[in-house]
């Protein structure tokens, strides 16, 4: 049987209604426990940011124009399944592992807690459940979609701003949409995540955005923090080696 | 809508916004309230269409809209006034549709008078009752007819013009704080949209009904769309965006008192007999001539054999109405303790209801009070924890109502229809059975009618016979013994003397032959099959899906679609073709089931004596309406005149610029204690309550909040009761972004958290700067998130036509930081009112 094609999310923030569906399809079907009720006084957003308890949030961003008005921003942020996943690379217990459908999941029943990939992460999505110790974070619904099905949260989506497929079919629906918006003197859509050649080597989840990154309070140029590991032991080796040889050496001194 | 077209109901269908060349989204917040339907404004978009939001606040809707309009709130007739004038103005009424379909050319009778030559006023306006005699709104009559050129002075299209002659952009900047560029730039981009090639919609929801004079703010949406041919075809029409799942059925089958199934009139109590009701309300022309059927039908539905030619079908088991006995009519004598009893299902009116005060302090004076939901919602828990029971004006000991708390089932637990916003009826099967002693409400009301009747067995008392005779022989099933939902559906479809099914509403009969429940809905059983639990995908057929559910009347998705045709019954264009006469086959044919007898052709004239819709011309679309043709100009059916005139809210601190007449003069004002109004624009005091408040609904919260502040994943996503102000309000009244604020009205004053933002847009209206605040109005004192309840703001003062309540626009003022506890709340208030009545200025 061969491998599935790899999957992934296209979030078109130009069609958001900002109605959080997709916040509360990913916790309904997940189970995910409910958050404290805190009001956080940014604009219509009181989930604040992606963590163990929220594997999809929304942003709202309101910017005041200088013609007068407003423009108001929504998006839905994900975990990036990342195609160089850091929080892959470090984690001991082998719980994270990368699924056939190219996705990045955390099996619940071997996490042991130890939390190396909560750093690791360069956009700060995984994060530890405070009463478990457990790292959780979004499974793109491998459930669902060894099941067939969707993600929850792209079925959720009335406008179709959550788009699940094929990830080179998203890529290339996403590059239409752009010219699309530039054609209509939407200058400011660019696409983020969809490069195979940026700091992740490309995400699997990856944006249509009308601003710079960090307006979505997203990285402006995400770096796998696993990058240098290859360079650091073999520094880390030689430095070793070395330091043998030195040992090795003063053993044979004494003699 | 009933009165301009002929029907109550949207004129589209949801998905049909994809083919609008222009959506008008006005006194909607679409996408927060309706973001699934939203879709299809999305889709429209994408395929070129130019959305714009007109509404107080910048919204989740603004935000995707091409142009968000920002105006005061209860200013939209002026707005929309102001289409209408410049459509006039510049010719841009798309001609032939106007002439042929719409009564611009009927000529009105000579006594009547506009408010331009009454100020404000139209003729036949009564002080003493406080009500209109509509005799000089009639038309003219036959010996005068029409005039297709449009010309007479007294035709409806040369009234229209006089009537809004001052509506220009300038009075439309003085009055709702556009400025003058931007609203032309809207009445272009609408007529540009418009015209046989092109279309354009108009969606509102109660952000147009809930006023003083809201259903002519609907009305001249109409007029609008008349003129510009936007009714009955594809991408056009006005969407009535309904506030929850089955809104739209409970008026088609009704929870009203006015009403019974199918829109027909209550009895009043001087309408002696069955003749005499048929008499008055049916029409010699039209589909309302088939008035009997529809009456008969009903009458042998609920009354079965019981109901003979002898006895007037029992007619006489109806009620008779004889005044005003609508929800707010209905508390006010509860609160005088003139009801003993009363139901609350599906309904949080200590929450959802305007001045909840006043409701609450109601409740207390009842004998008894049942109310059915999911949880303790505040109206059954008031008598022991409503704010009035911490300020004192209410004390547990002293409250005599036993409250009757029943736990209702949800959707999943039993079999059933909603009726949604574009009159479609969907099926839903049950799922599981439901938990405890939950019961749907057909469980309750069917087994509440069954112990009545047994107690009442044998009872020789003639006021038990309609109760007693009632056809009450649902099947049951299962152990909690839940009626046939269908078998109830079935009798509202109807069956024939043959005992099947009817098919449609032309086979009812007036000689008792026939039983029907509602005949709008005759056909939504038809073939002995459920229709409404139709799902066949939409992928599997036309992009109209006739195949999903059924929509009354006849499973028509597009109302009044004979014109999408031209008076030849060709389609005015190719891109617009929609339903058009097959001349080969000799009949009407298109996309969708047409509006229009299938083999009346185009160019059919009635013969002399013809009756019902053979009375109706070839070319007259408008097929309920006894001249057959949409309503520019209403001479019957409304309470507040033929046209729609720009009137203030009941409270506005703005005087009216266009007549000496304030506000509607025959809105229903409650003047007594329990309903203290915030003096208005003109008034002494006025100043007290400086700023306009508006009240509206979030995604994330359902209405008065049972069904959302009780789930977790809901509630942490609006975790408390907020007010939206401007950057320049926050700095005049010293509020804090993320802090407290208080909003005092004359009624109460609430506590809100305070999110400051530029989507509140400070407005220039009549040379001054005037602010608004805005308040979602899901909080009450239970569930997960609570907090004050925006409604306790807000006065009864209604339209006078649907008693519907001014939800969306009154005065207040606003402070810094949280409310006052127990008696200093009243004592604050108090000294609101006081400065108020003695002509003090704010603090």
């Amino acid at each position: 049987m061969s491998e599935p094609a790899r999957v992934g999310f296209f979030t078109d923030t130009s069609v958001c209604i900002g109605c959080k569906a997709c916040e509360v399809a990913c916790k309904e079907w997940n189970e995910i426990p409910d958050r404290p009720l805190e009001f956080l006084a940014t604009s219509y957003d009181n989930t604040g940011a992606l963590g163990a308890d929220t594997w999809r949030h929304v942003a709202f961003i309101e910017q005041p124009r200088e013609s007068g008005g407003v423009r108001w921003l929504m998006s839905s942020d994900v975990c990036k399944h990342c195609t160089s996943a850091a929080c892959l690379d470090v984690c001991p217990t082998g719980a994270l592992f990368r699924t056939e459908y190219g996705t990045v999941v955390v099996q619940e029943d071997i996490c042991n807690g130890c939390g190396y990939c909560v750093p690791a992460c360069p956009f700060g999505v995984i994060d530890r459940r405070k009463d478990d110790g457990r790292v959780w974070k979004c499974t793109m619904c491998y459930d669902r979609l060894r099941g067939g099905l969707e993600p929850a949260c792209a079925q959720a989506c009335p406008t179709d701003s959550i788009q699940f497929g094929p990830l080179d079919e998203l890529r290339d629906r996403a590059a239409r949409r752009v010219d699309t918006l530039h054609d209509q003197g939407a200058t400011e859509a660019r696409l983020y995540g969809h490069d195979p050649t940026d700091g992740v080597d490309g995400t699997g989840a990856f944006f249509l955005l009308l601003d710079e990154p960090e307006v979505y309070g997203l990285p402006a140029a995400p770096v796998v923090t696993t990058r240098d590991l290859p360079e650091m032991w073999r520094w880390t080796a030689a430095a070793g080696a070395a330091l043998a040889g030195l040992v090795a050496l003063s053993f044979t001194r004494r003699r | 809508m009933g009165t301009s077209f002929g029907r109550g109901g949207a004129t589209t269908f949801q998905q049909d916004l994809q083919h609008s060349d222009c959506i008008v989204i006005m006194g909607s917040n679409m996408a927060e309230c309706h973001p699934v339907g939203f879709q299809w404004v999305v889709e429209a978009k994408l395929r070129g269409a130019t959305v714009i939001h007109v509404d107080p606040r910048f919204t989740r809707t603004s935000a995707l809209a091409d142009l968000h309009v920002p105006l005061r709130a209860g200013s939209d007739i002026a707005f929309l006034g102001g289409i209408v004038h410049h459509i006039l103005v510049h010719r841009r009424e798309m001609r032939e549709y106007v002439v042929r379909y719409t009564n611009a050319a009927t000529i009105v009778d000579d006594g009547f008078r506009d408010t331009e030559d009454l100020d404000g006023l139209f003729s036949g306006w009564d002080p003493e009752t406080g009500s209109y005699d509509p005799l000089t709104w009639q038309y003219a009559g036959e010996a005068l007819g029409t005039d297709p050129s449009l010309e007479h002075p007294r035709c409806v299209f040369q009234i229209l013009k006089r009537h809004f002659a001052r509506y220009t952009p300038a009075m439309v900047e003085q009055i709702c704080g556009v400025s003058q560029d931007v609203f032309v730039r809207v009445c272009e981009t609408l007529c540009d949209s418009s015209g046989s090639d092109r279309t354009a919609a108009f969606c509102y929801a109660v952000g147009w009904t809930q006023h003083t004079v809201g259903v002519q703010y609907i009305r001249t949406a109409a007029i609008i769309q008349q003129l510009l041919g936007n009714i009955g075809r594809p991408g056009g029409g006005i969407l009535a965006l309904r506030g929850h799942a089955s809104i739209q059925g409970s008026t088609d089958i009704p929870t009203l008192y006015n009403i019974l199934p199918g829109y027909l009139p209550m009895p009043h109590a001087d309408t002696g007999t069955l003749d005499e009701y048929l008499a008055r309300h049916a029409s010699r022309t039209g589909f309302w001539g088939h008035f009997d059927a529809y009456t008969v039908s009903l009458l042998r539905a609920w009354w079965g054999d019981a109901a003979t030619p002898e006895n007037d079908w029992c007619y006489d088991y109806l009620p008779r109405i004889d005044g005003d006995h609508s929800t707010y009519q209905t508390v006010m004598d509860m609160r005088d303790g003139n009801v003993a009893g009363f139901f609350v299902m599906g309904e949080n009116p200590a929450v959802g209801s305007a001045n909840g005060k006043l409701h609450r302090l109601a409740l207390a004076e009842l004998d008894w009070l049942v109310v059915r939901d999911f949880t303790a919602i505040e109206t059954a828990s008031f008598w022991y924890d409503a704010p009035e029971i911490e300020t004192g004006e209410l004390r547990t000991a002293d409250i005599a109502t036993e409250v009757f708390l029943l736990p209702a089932a949800s959707h999943a637990e039993k079999d059933g229809s909603f009726t949604n916003t574009q009159r479609l009826l969907q099926w839903h099967e049950q799922a599981v059975e439901p938990a405890g002693d939950c019961r749907s409400e057909l469980w309750f009301m069917y087994h509440l009618g069954r112990r009545i009747r047994e107690k009442l067995a044998g009872s020789a008392d003639p006021r038990d016979r309609p109760v007693l005779d009632l056809r009450w022989d649902y099947l049951t099933h299962g152990t909690i013994e839940e009626p046939s939902a269908e078998a109830v559906l079935r009798e509202i479809n109807g069956w024939g003397p043959d005992g099947r099914a009817l098919a449609r509403s032309t086979e009812l009969k007036t000689d008792g032959s026939t039983v029907c429940g509602a005949w709008i809905y005759c056909g939504c059983y038809a073939d002995e099959v459920n229709q409404t639990a139709r799902r066949t995908p939409g992928a599997d057929q036309s992009w109209v899906a006739p195949e999903w559910g059924w929509a009354w009347p006849d499973n028509r998705r597009i109302l009044y679609n004979r014109a999408s045709a031209d008076p030849s019954g060709r389609p005015w264009s190719e891109r617009k073709a929609y339903v058009w006469w097959d001349d080969a086959k000799g009949e009407w044919a298109g996309h969708d089931v047409p509006d229009f007898e299938a083999g009346k052709p185009p160019d059919y004239v009635p013969p002399e004596g013809a009756q019902a819709e053979d009375a109706l011309r070839g070319d007259d679309p408008f097929v309920m309406q006894v001249d057959g043709v949409a309503w520019l100009y209403a001479p019957s059916g409304l309470e507040d005149g033929p046209l729609p005139t720009h009137y203030e809210p009941h409270e506005s601190p703005f005087e009216n610029a266009l007549y000496r007449q304030q506000s509607n003069p025959g809105r229903q004002t409650y003047r007594r204690p329990d309903n203290p109004y915030n003096p208005t624009a003109g008034q002494l005091g006025a100043d007290v309550f400086p700023y306009v408040l508006t009240t509206y609904r979030l995604t994330e919260h359902h209405t008065a909040g049972g069904m959302s502040r009780t789930v977790g994943y809901l509630s942490e996503l609006q975790p408390a009761f907020f007010c939206e102000v401007s950057p320049a309000l926050a700095r005049e009244r010293a509020l804090e972004h993320g802090g407290w604020a208080t909003i005092v009205t004359a009624r109460t004053a609430v506590e809100a958290r305070v999110l400051v933002t530029e989507r509140l847009a400070t407005l220039r209206v009549q040379g001054r700067d005037i602010h608004q605040v805005g308040l979602p109005y899901h909080w009450g004192s239970r569930g997960l998130t609570t907090g004050d309840s925006a409604n306790d703001l807000l006065p009864l003062a209604l339209d006078p036509n649907v008693h519907i309540q001014e939800a969306k626009a009154a005065t207040c003022d606003i402070r810094p930081g949280r409310r006052p506890r127990g008696p200093e709340l009243t004592a604050l208030v108090d000294g609101y009112r006081r400065r108020a009545a003695t002509g003090g200025t704010a603090q």
